[in-house]
């Protein structure tokens, strides 16, 4: 008897470890929380007032779902600590109209029950005023028509997927960055004029984004000049079939849309079968330090971060290694308020974009907003800011950044190839160049209001 | 007689329930829908563990089945709220009856094994199949609240509303099932399988049956989640939700219903908790982000300590004379007492 009993504790323990080691932690650092500071900026002109929820004399508090701990986190769970540091920097320089933004991010572990559940929390027990930067297409899909039907500002997804813009049926609903169909349109155009006659094959990730990206670039690639295209699911770690696939298909270009470490097991497979085709990668699985760190850690081996070197890709924000002023303005702050664990990287440069929109947003938005106020200044839309091509936005598009430059990496940086591309998501929609030059970031460093 | 105990009692939860459910916030009730929820599949798990002494690590597959036959059933045919919950249970139901019958032919870890690869393998049906399925992104679904209740009705107490009533009757029902010749049957053949079927009972049959009644709750359990969250997609049904199924029953008291609810508490309220109080001490989101999976694993392992037989039979440990049933999460293994002594007895 008891023989059984210890049998019976090893089993629960065992248990209870299975337990603790699927729910493992990924997250690597994170500054401290932001500071709901009561201090009030002395108003200079008209009061304060709690105009809206989530908006105090002193206060403006927004929310957002995050995977800070889980498969996504590696590298995304960069982006809400960038935001929140533009946004400490931000409460540092007056505020917005004096008031200080809180930033509440919670860990959704990239799964769409959670997003629920910490969305509900967010909207229905801390009163956000808005949700911000919320991020995966997965996850965000499983609350934006709660969100539209608590009339709550979702604004800037952090997700590519066409689906934000849908004014009529989620009036509260914004994406950002570059969606997934003008991207593949502007890859495939370049991919065409400089690779004629090769044989094209695509790698991609089996939903809404790699579909949508696929899809751009199908508006752009004769499809007699594609001889393979292979899906992945993110679920399976072994893409040794899809690369044979690709390979046996003669592929002399192969163009993927997937996630930095499905870009890291494509190189270190064809690699491994000897396969050696021109790579062109779409932005969110390129970023040149987070892909080299994966290349070196899944090939246990440093030098094979220079795989990274001759990818195409492109970037529809400015390249990290430029003296542009908006990088200058994100190293400051980066160094300033995130810990050195953090590196400053694609994810960094990401979240402070973004964090900077809101703040512009919220600067037209007006002294005393409702919520209603902030989507009437977005639908005004916005002056161009930390991204290389304008927004799209408008009261019928909630499309955000609405072009890219294309570039090839090259020492763990991005060089830009040519002018910045702007287009739009039809099938004929033409990509024509965008010469008027970026507007440099402001002094301070804050948008003005 | 039995019948009209267990009855009453629900009825008077359900008052306690509906003054609650109007006292409290709309997040309060939200939570609320989703205690409820989890419930119904943790009262099914531990009555299959509890009583009839096999393990299923694959009940969060099953919650699946019975969430996207609801989200199929609303978005393609429109059926009402309570036959789509009826029709998810079924779905899940049949699903654990086939599995139930592979099953009956395997004991403890390998059972448990075997019910592993339904947690694994489901999801990425999803993936494959994503025209039905909507892939990884799931399907989304709508819930309205009815027009009687007015438009200001907050839609988190209705769903607080139909999660509890429906957890209600699974209870009741379960409760039944427990006082009834199969509940006596399940715990014979728990308690020593030979002797019970010296007794005339089918042991192969009796241990399906009990696969089938855990499956349709966790079915049902499946179609309350995806109703309450409004999503249904793979990555909400992963093999973490059949080991938080586990055990949050195991935490509870095994065997036990009310150990099921206390269970479903610690599931759902011990993270939000945590990470709240996390996040106000200003601990940084690398750590207060983690800090609630710990606290979590620090709960189980205490409750494992100081009470060996869950919450509830700490509880009827502390409060009253110690029920039979207490022991019960000891008994589920000592039916492999015999074995495991004969093999021993074997090798020397």
């Amino acid at each position: 008897m008891k023989r059984t009993h210890r049998v019976n504790m090893a089993l629960v323990a065992g248990t209870a470890v299975v337990a603790m080691v699927m729910a493992a932690c990924s997250s690597s650092g994170t500054p401290s929380s932001s500071s709901g500071s009561s201090a009030s900026a002395s108003s200079s002109s008209a009061a304060l007032t709690a105009s809206a929820p989530g908006i105090t004399a002193t206060t403006i508090t927004i929310g957002s779902h995050q995977p800070l701990t889980g498969v996504a986190a590696p590298g995304y769970d960069e982006i809400a600590p960038a935001s929140n540091a533009y946004f400490q920097y931000v409460n540092a320089h007056g505020g917005i109209y004096g008031r200080k933004i809180v930033y509440k991010y919670l860990n959704d572990q990239y799964n769409p029950s959670i997003t629920a559940t910490v969305v509900h929390q967010l909207v229905l027990q801390d009163n956000v005023y808005a949700i911000f930067n919320g991020l995966g297409t997965p996850t965000h899909l499983a609350v934006a028509p709660f969100l539209n039907s608590q009339k709550v500002p979702d604004v800037f997804v952090a997700s590519g997927c066409e689906c934000w813009n849908a004014p009529s049926t989620w009036p509260y609903t914004y994406g950002w960055q570059l969606d997934y169909i003008r991207e593949g349109k502007i890859l495939g155009q370049y991919i065409e004029q400089h690779f004629k006659g090769k044989k094209i094959g695509y790698f991609y990730q089996d939903d809404e984004f790699g579909q949508d990206g696929i899809k751009g670039l199908g508006y752009e690639i004769p499809r007699t000049q594609v001889v393979a295209k292979e899906s992945y699911n993110p679920a399976n770690v072994n893409v040794g079939p899809q690369v044979a696939a690709l390979k046996a298909a003669g592929a002399q270009v192969v163009i993927s849309f997937s996630v930095p470490a499905f870009t890291a097991l494509l190189q270190l497979t064809s690699l491994k079968l000897k396969f050696a085709p021109q790579l062109a990668v779409s932005d969110v699985g390129s970023d040149p330090i987070t892909l080299g760190g994966l290349l070196a850690a899944f090939g246990k081996n440093k030098k094979l971060s220079a795989l990274t070197q001759g990818i195409i890709t492109d970037g529809y924000l400015p390249s990290l290694g430029s003296s542009n002023s908006w990088i200058t303005l994100f190293k400051k702050i980066h160094a300033q308020y995130l810990p050195a664990k953090i590196p400053f990287d694609g994810n960094v440069a990401y979240g402070m974009a973004a964090a900077y929109t809101f703040v512009q947003a919220m600067f037209k938005a007006g002294r005393n907003p409702t919520r209603q106020d902030l989507l009437n200044a977005i639908n005004g839309g916005l002056p161009q800011g930390p991204s290389v091509a304008p927004y799209a936005y408008s009261a019928t598009d909630h499309n955000g950044i609405t072009g890219a430059y294309i570039a090839i990496i090259k020492n763990g940086a991005l060089v830009p190839q040519g002018p910045v591309l702007v287009t739009d998501t039809s099938p004929s929609g033409a990509i024509t160049r965008f010469s008027t030059p970026q507007p440099p970031a402001p002094a301070s460093g804050i948008p003005s209001s | 007689m039995t019948l009209a105990r267990h009855a009453a009692a629900a009825l008077l939860l359900a008052v306690v329930l509906l003054i609650l459910s109007i006292k409290l916030g709309p997040f309060r009730d939200f939570q609320l829908a989703e205690v409820a929820a989890y419930v119904t599949a943790v009262a099914g798990l531990t009555y299959l563990i509890g009583l009839s002494g096999q393990v299923s690590l694959g009940n969060g597959a099953l919650m699946a089945i019975g969430a996207y036959a609801a989200a199929l059933l609303l978005l393609h045919l429109h059926w009402p709220l309570e036959l789509i919950f009826v029709a998810s249970a079924v779905f899940a139901a049949v699903a654990g009856g086939i599995i139930g019958i592979a099953a009956a032919r395997l004991r403890g870890p390998y059972l448990a094994g075997a019910t592993l690869f339904l947690a694994v393998a489901l999801p990425s049906v999803a993936d494959k199949y994503a025209g039905v399925f909507g892939g990884d992104q799931g399907l989304t679904l709508a819930i309205t609240t009815p027009s009687w209740l007015g438009v200001t009705f907050p839609p988190e107490r209705w769903l607080a509303w139909i999660t509890c009533a429906a957890a209600l009757i699974t209870l009741v029902l379960l409760a039944n099932l427990s006082r009834s010749r199969i509940g006596r049957s399940w715990r014979a053949l728990r308690d020593n399988e030979i002797a019970a079927s010296l007794s005339g009972l089918n042991v192969a049959r009796m241990q399906v049956l009990a696969f089938v009644v855990s499956a349709a709750c966790a079915g049902l359990g499946g179609a309350l989640i995806a109703v309450v969250t409004e999503i249904v997609s793979p990555g909400a049904f992963t093999l973490t939700l059949s080991i938080s199924l586990l055990t949050a029953a195991i935490l509870g008291g095994l065997g036990s219903l009310a150990g099921a609810v206390w269970g479903s508490l610690v599931l759902v309220f011990v993270p939000t908790y945590v990470q709240d109080v996390a996040t106000s001490h200003g601990l940084s989101s690398a750590a207060s982000s983690n800090v609630p999976i710990a606290a979590y694993g620090v709960v189980l392992i205490i409750v494992m300590i100081v009470f060996p037989s869950g919450i509830q039979g700490g509880l009827r440990r502390l409060l009253g004379p110690v029920a039979p049933a207490a022991s019960a999460p000891f008994n589920v293994w000592r039916r492999h007492a015999p074995a495991s002594e004969n093999q021993e007895e074997g090798t020397t």
